[in-house]
């Protein structure tokens, strides 16, 4: 109570957070509403190409919800506590971060705690539906690993999606502008898991497994879920050590985040 | 042993130019032009504990980014620093627990959150204990008036209410220095002199070390016994604020009000700066009349109002001061 | 007159500075594109079905999709929607300048600028690259060019009516979520209209999405024949003329609801 360490520190933040959003409800369940339409066109999309096209290298409409449900839920978490990171151009270039800096906390910490975007629930939500209604649909062998595979996926992909994000954030230390560029691996990365990673080119492929490993919280863990890892040439113990890699291109993407605060104060602002 | 100990810090920033116009635009699409700004050339001193320093100088002059150097959220391309035993911007997690930095233009608060929701949100952060914590905290409510304040989310607030709330907030876990970044600026006349009262106060009875940045000479001249005088990035003057005056000149105004708008007011050893209408100006040097001698003198030949002797404003000082150096 | 072509030109010259942002403007665009038809491609490859649109075509819409993205009423000036945040809006009102044109000029140079930097590079590198063809004909070009026009002041009444919105803060935020998500479905942009199940094609082609995206795209690889460019036209105009109208109502009722509540 008295002297609140760290993850202490981080829930006092996010009751904060919640607290001044719930204030204004009907704003709240608007931004909900709409961030849910939003994701389901989206899906409505695959939909339609499933509707016309029948199937994608073999994969059908409920097999691609499965890849759809899983990413978007690790994607809407992550987009969710990640709202600090998102801002973060915003913060140096007014000087706010100067603020954080003088306060005797981490600035992961700070920055984690600026904001738990409760919106989000929205994209959450279909996301959980599209998934509810594949496994319903699919008739998967669900064993007890495969389950806990199913989770650990979406925790790597949360992991993943957060490194993304204190990744892009870290690139504010050296130019405000071009940070567009990150969302061609936040939402793109979103948008490429959402279907099976065999479609794309190779070069491609090596891209999103090795260096972001996009492929090692999403479709690998799938293929074995769905019990597709021997047909599509990937060793089976791969699948179900993949959504580690999340957790690793984390850890990595904090150490680049202290690098860049290093960075941020031998040249100001 | 200094509290505050910096010697020859020198910063360099590299700018990128904007070139004007359309063409520039299209230039700046290919190739950026950077410029090098030298914010701190060599700058050196020392403060002990319980001094109130005034750090003044103009904008660009590098008050900002020897504040920000001596909060250790900046690194200095050379020179040393050392603040309570420790180089700032290698210890920062534990330098700044043990300071106070308050900006004018920015506030430390959380926007939308009342007063004392924010206090207790930094008690949290900055670790401090329960009594330690409601202790100061109802002192510094009781010095800064804020007790009207409590639930008002900052946003609501007057710049002056918001000013004396920093400056508590920035006090809440009593730190020894304090680093004010231009706190009068934009505030009233009241709340001027009650956050001047206050820095006074917090200064002498409790002797925290304070390095006051700021425009306003008024502030000097009621708070500082010492001015760091710092311009283009170079220590000009460093010492009280008569020796500061007395470095550039001895000389003293006359401003006398006459009944009517009279003739020439002339006298051999008074020189007429400016007139305004039955407002005369005058300059004149206490070592060649004495201003007793002088009043008495031109009270015998012109009809006289009202006369009272001043200081030449520092501004001027400042400003003499930099064509001395010759910049 | 003058005034308004000065606005346009100035913050044109204004975003033409962003050079870092316009390159990697490129770089997510070109991505985005190389995701596309690599996902298309693999739909095409799975069905021997005859489509309404062929696999060629599609790379080619596709292309012109990430060219001239910036001109979709996707994303609002941020400098309005700061000042509608704070209420320093009402000081636009006291401008003697007609506050729905200049928002309209500034949505012109806002998409303006930011296709031009982008689109002529993607639409090379796309051309050498990517698979990106040239019109069949003279005409079809010719037709293209115009709707794109017309695209572009689709578009800015479009993101005239979302900025509009924020006046109303609550409902504001929704519309200015929901409005950009129906755009990019209904507009052709993730997939082509002619892709969508059969009977939605009426809906589809009666709202005025499909000519932000869809229909200049079409007119420019031949897929809607250049003789009906005319068609397209009357349509992208009547929906503009009655998008305005609604804008400029919506604005008065706003701004009149402003002035009475003080922000």
């Amino acid at each position: 109570m008295n002297r609140p360490g760290p993850v202490r520190l981080y829930f006092r933040y996010i009751g904060i957070s919640i607290r001044s959003q719930m204030q204004y409800k009907a704003s709240f369940v608007m931004m909900s509403v709409g961030n849910m339409i939003l994701s389901g066109t989206e899906f409505v999309a695959i939909w339609a190409l499933f509707d016309r096209f029948r199937s994608l290298h073999g994969w059908t409409l409920p097999e691609a919800a499965l890849l759809y449900g899983l990413i978007n839920i690790a994607f809407a978490l992550s987009q969710s506590m990640a709202r600090g990171f998102d801002m973060f151009a915003g913060m140096v270039k007014s000087g706010e971060f100067d603020r954080i800096l003088l306060r005797p906390r981490g600035t992961i910490l700070q920055l984690l705690g600026q904001d738990l975007e409760l919106s989000r629930i929205g994209r959450l939500a279909q996301a959980l539906v599209v998934l509810i209604w594949a496994i319903a649909v699919l008739k998967i062998a669900w064993t007890p690993g495969r389950v806990v595979l199913m989770i650990a996926s979406a925790a790597g992909g949360i992991f993943f999606f957060s490194g993304l994000y204190v990744l892009q954030a870290t690139m504010a230390f050296w130019t405000i502008e071009s940070l567009e560029i990150w969302n061609t691996l936040t939402d793109g990365g979103k948008e490429t898991a959402q279907y099976p990673l065999s479609i794309y080119r190779p070069w491609f492929r090596r891209f999103f497994t090795m260096v972001v490993p996009l492929a090692c919280v999403n479709y690998f863990p799938t293929l074995a879920i769905l019990g597709k890892a021997g047909s599509s040439g990937i060793p089976e113990f791969v699948c179900w050590l993949a959504p580690g890699a999340g957790l690793i291109f984390l850890l990595v993407s904090l150490r680049v985040w202290r690098i860049g605060v290093r960075h941020y104060c031998s040249t100001g602002s | 042993m200094p509290q505050i100990a910096v010697e020859n810090l020198v910063k360099t920033f590299r700018v990128s130019e904007r070139v004007p116009g359309t063409w520039g635009a299209v230039r700046g699409l290919v190739a950026r032009k950077y410029r090098e700004a030298h914010a701190l050339e060599d700058i050196s001193f020392s403060i002990e504990p319980g001094e109130l320093v005034g750090y003044v100088g103009p904008n660009g002059a590098g008050k900002s980014t020897t504040i920000k150097v001596l909060s250790g959220i900046l690194v200095p391309d050379s020179g040393r620093c050392e603040i309570l035993d420790r180089v700032p911007w290698k210890d920062r997690v534990a330098h700044v627990r043990d300071i106070g930095v308050v900006f004018g233009q920015r506030t430390q608060l959380w926007w939308d959150l009342p007063v004392i929701e924010s206090f207790d949100l930094l008690k949290d952060i900055y670790r401090i204990p329960d009594k330690a914590y409601y202790q100061t905290r109802e002192e510094l409510i009781y010095l800064l008036d804020l007790k009207p304040l409590f639930d008002t989310p900052v946003r609501q607030l007057s710049l002056g209410q918001r000013m004396r709330c920093d400056l508590a907030a920035s006090l809440l876990h009593s730190p020894p220095i304090l680093f004010l970044d231009e706190p009068t600026i934009g505030l009233d006349a009241i709340s001027k002199l009650s956050v001047r009262a206050f820095i006074r106060r917090l200064n002498r009875e409790r002797g925290v070390t304070v390095i006051l940045t700021t425009h306003d000479m008024d502030d000097i001249e009621a708070l500082c016994t010492r001015v760091i005088l710092i311009g283009q990035g170079r220590i000009l003057s460093d010492g009280t604020l008569d020796d500061l005056r007395a470095s550039v000149t001895t000389e003293r105004r006359l401003i006398v009000d006459l009944m009517e708008e009279d003739g020439d007011v002339t006298d051999p050893d008074a020189e007429v700066i400016n007139r305004e209408g039955t407002r005369i100006h005058l300059r004149f040097y206490p070592d060649r009349i004495s201003p007793a001698n002088l009043i008495g003198r031109i009270a015998s030949k012109h009809a006289v109002r009202d006369l009272f002797v001043e200081n030449p404003p520092i501004e001027e000082i400042i400003a003499s001061l930099y064509k001395k150096v010759g910049r | 007159m003058r005034a308004y072509w000065a606005i346009i030109s100035a913050r044109f010259r204004m975003l033409l500075q962003y050079r870092a942002a316009a390159m990697a403007g490129l770089t997510t665009q070109i991505f985005w594109g190389i995701i596309r038809v690599m996902i298309f491609s693999a739909f095409y490859a799975s069905s021997s079905t005859r489509q309404p649109m062929s696999h060629s075509e599609v790379i080619t819409y596709i292309w012109l999709g990430q060219a001239f993205f910036a001109m979709l009423p996707w994303s609002l000036d941020s400098d309005i929607r700061e000042m509608i945040r704070s209420g320093t809006v009402v000081y636009e009102l006291l401008r003697p300048l007609d506050l729905y044109t200049t928002w309209f000029c500034r949505a012109i140079a806002m998409r303006g600028a930011s296709t031009a930097l982008r689109a002529v590079p993607i639409f090379v590198v796309a051309g050498i690259f990517f698979g990106l063809r040239p019109p069949p004909a003279i005409g079809a070009g010719i037709g293209w060019a115009f709707a794109m026009l017309g695209a572009l002041m689709l578009g800015a009444a479009i993101t005239n009516l979302i900025t509009i919105s924020l006046l109303w803060t609550i409902s504001g935020q929704g519309m200015a979520r929901l409005m950009p998500a129906c755009v990019w479905v209904l507009s052709g942009s993730i997939i082509p209209l002619p892709l969508f199940p059969d009977w939605a094609q009426a809906t589809l082609n009666f709202l005025p999405f499909r000519d932000l995206v869809d229909t200049p795209y079409r007119l420019y690889m031949g897929h809607i024949p250049p003789q009906y460019a005319i068609y397209v036209l009357a349509h992208q105009a009547v929906w503009t003329a009655a998008l305005v109208l609604l804008g400029r109502w919506l604005l008065a009722r706003g701004t009149r609801r402003l002035v009475v509540h003080g922000g």
